[in-house]
């Protein structure tokens, strides 16, 4: 079922997610910084508007994102959000992992990952922790247990709060679902996930990460209050209504990309998108 | 009027297998829009539904089974319990409550609404407590050593306007206390509580309940995590003021970090959330109600409004997935309720 999931999204991201045996642990232990050499202007700066490219999003989540306003940033009730648990590696600032161990036995409770964007904390249950049951409240990091598969760690989360898996508009619902591998390699961490959503995506989305781990690194506080930016009436949410978003092809035209291309869907990301393109219209 | 209590008693119907639906059934075939039936639900059969709790925090329980989640404060004083499910869930419950609670006495019985899937169980609750008790009735109540036999309930005054109109109801099953206005407090277990009834939302007799030192709200069906809100129409419900109840809840919740924690608040069915979960849910209805006034305000009928699938964005994860609430009946009473704004003087 897997390894036909992945036939669409990237066989590297799948080997690096299938992982190595073995038995052996892995200390991740350290500050990493991240490298922004993959997908760098999605994640530094940040997307455009209207940017779906490369994501196998449905019709619903295509609205959806048509819909988003980015004025809901300034609403105060979205302001102090962080990255969801499926999101953190991909926006900025380093991440700080741990370990916490039993004092007498010295047994792995949990590994701790703290990235400095919102202050997002990790816990990955190392010891077998038992989820929460369906209905207590999901969290943004979400409930996440981890074992090492060989020389990779790896992590399995739920429990997340609705969130998203691009920063323009592309929801993430409550109901996903997500699977990373840790993998070093000296200096080097990559950060591999898959996550999926039965609401707003018709296949997993596979990314990867890379950090460098930096000595004598250091993460500062990130505390958050919100501030009235706009004035405006009371419980105003803003949002497109549907057809009427001028930036939903501004990105296309701006980079002379196709259209449909820049729409997304799992199509658009299989070489034999070229295919149709080529043989479209002009 | 008799056929005005009919429709009310069978939209009660309806809700009442929708919730138990919901918990009995995941995977129902698709359902056909329908209208609302005439005729009120079967007795659901609780044998094999479990009730399971979860502390939230402070004083406050959460406890699921069939039916509206219920909400149980505990403390030296006592029990205190939010809403009762189905009358065929109230011994469970009961013995789920005696495990947490040992044998405190239930108090007070508090109803978010009406519906019979939170009140179902108020006579057997009644029953099942004491009440403190002093004065010139003490006697007439058969009051012993400062207490007599039932708890206390207490709903909003439209709450017992409704039970009324439903003649099957047992008497004991009505509140003793039932308050008119926006506000009624209360203190228990040293815990201030605050009843906030908000008009004309999920029905005309929604209160929710703020636990303030434990910092636990309770939305009843004002916010419902499983699926699009159910406007009770019938019984005075309005999308403005499910919207409305919203904006309060998250005026009221304060969250203790980054968005998260702080201020917990129940829904009246599925999983517990804080603000951040409310914000979700807020901007959803804000934004179909306000894609729904925009097609009315350009001359739209309901079948087009319909028909530009207003919700079809959030569809996968709020359309009903069982029962007889359907997406097509939300919609409708989204357009209506735009149509015809609520007048909170009624």
């Amino acid at each position: 079922m897997f390894m036909r999931k992945c036939s669409s999204t990237g066989l590297l991201a799948c080997a690096l997610l299938l992982g190595a045996g073995g038995a052996s642990a892995l200390d991740l232990q350290g500050i990493w910084y991240p490298i922004f050499h993959e997908d760098q202007t999605e994640r530094v700066p940040g997307p455009d508007a209207g940017d779906y490219l490369g994501l196998p999003i449905n019709d619903a989540a295509r609205l959806r994102a048509d819909s988003w306003d980015p004025n809901l940033l300034t609403v105060p009730e979205h302001q102090c959000k962080p990255h969801p648990g499926n999101y953190g590696t991909r926006g900025v600032g380093q991440m700080r992992i741990w370990e916490d161990r039993d004092p007498v036995t010295l047994q792995l409770i949990k590994i701790n990952t703290h990235i400095q964007w919102q202050e997002q904390r990790r816990s990955l249950w190392m010891n077998g922790k038992a989820p929460p049951p369906d209905f207590a409240a999901h969290t943004w990091q979400g409930f996440s247990t981890g074992h090492f598969d060989g020389d990779v760690l790896v992590v399995d989360t739920s429990r997340l709060k609705a969130g998203w898996i691009r920063r323009n508009g592309l929801a993430l619902s409550d109901r996903a679902h997500m699977q990373e591998r840790f993998i070093r390699h000296g200096d080097i961490l990559t950060h591999v996930y898959m996550v999926e959503d039965p609401v707003y995506l018709t296949e997993p989305v596979v990314r990867t990460t890379n950090y460098r781990l930096v000595l004598n690194g250091t993460i500062d506080p990130y505390p958050c209050r919100y501030a009235i930016e706009i004035e405006r009436p009371r419980g105003s949410v803003p949002s497109r209504l549907p057809g009427t978003n001028p930036s939903s092809e501004e990105y296309a035209r701006r980079f002379k990309i196709p259209l449909e291309a820049v729409r997304g869907g799992a199509n658009t990301a299989m070489p034999e998108f070229l295919d149709t393109l080529r043989n479209r219209a002009p | 009027m008799r056929r005005m209590m009919s429709a009310s008693r069978a939209i009660a119907g309806v809700y009442a297998l929708a919730c138990l639906a919901s918990v009995a059934s995941a995977a129902q075939p698709p359902r056909q829009a329908q209208s609302l039936p005439a005729a009120v639900a079967p007795a659901p059969n609780y044998d094999a539904v479990q009730v399971r709790s979860l502390h939230v925090q402070g004083n406050i329980w959460m406890l699921v089974g069939a039916g509206g989640n219920v909400t149980v404060q505990v403390g030296d004083d006592g029990v205190l319990v939010v809403d009762t499910q189905f009358a065929g869930m109230a011994d469970k419950l009961l013995a789920e409550i005696r495990r947490i609670a040992g044998e405190r006495p239930v108090r007070y019985v508090l109803n978010t609404h009406v519906h019979d899937d939170h009140i179902g169980g108020n006579a057997r609750f009644r029953a099942a407590g004491r009440q403190v008790i002093g004065g010139n009735v003490a006697r007439d109540k058969g009051a012993t050593g400062g207490e007599a036999a039932g708890a206390t309930l207490i709903a909003h005054a439209r709450v017992l306007d409704r039970m009324a109109e439903q003649p099957q109801l047992p008497s004991d099953a009505l509140p003793d206390d039932a308050f008119p206005g926006l506000l009624y407090d209360l203190t228990f277990n040293g815990e201030a509580i605050q009843l906030i009834h908000v008009p004309h939302a999920h029905t005309d007799g929604d209160v929710m309940i703020h636990f303030r030192r434990s910092d636990v709200l309770v939305a009843g069906d004002l916010l419902n995590m499983n699926n699009y809100p159910l406007i009770d129409a019938e019984r005075g419900g309005h999308i403005d003021g499910v919207i409305e109840a919203l904006n309060r809840m998250l005026e009221i919740a304060v969250p203790a970090d980054k968005q998260e924690g702080g201020t917990m608040i129940i829904p009246g069915h599925g999983r517990l959330t804080d603000e951040a979960d409310v914000v979700e849910y807020r901007d959803m209805l804000t934004i179909i109600r306000d894609r729904v006034r925009d097609l009315v305000s350009k001359g739209q009928s309901l079948e087009q409004v319909k028909a530009a699938k207003p919700t079809r964005d959030y569809d996968g994860r709020w359309a009903p997935a069982s029962g007889r609430w359907s997406t097509e009946l939300f919609v409708e009473a989204v357009y209506r309720g735009v149509k015809t704004p609520a007048n909170p003087e009624e």
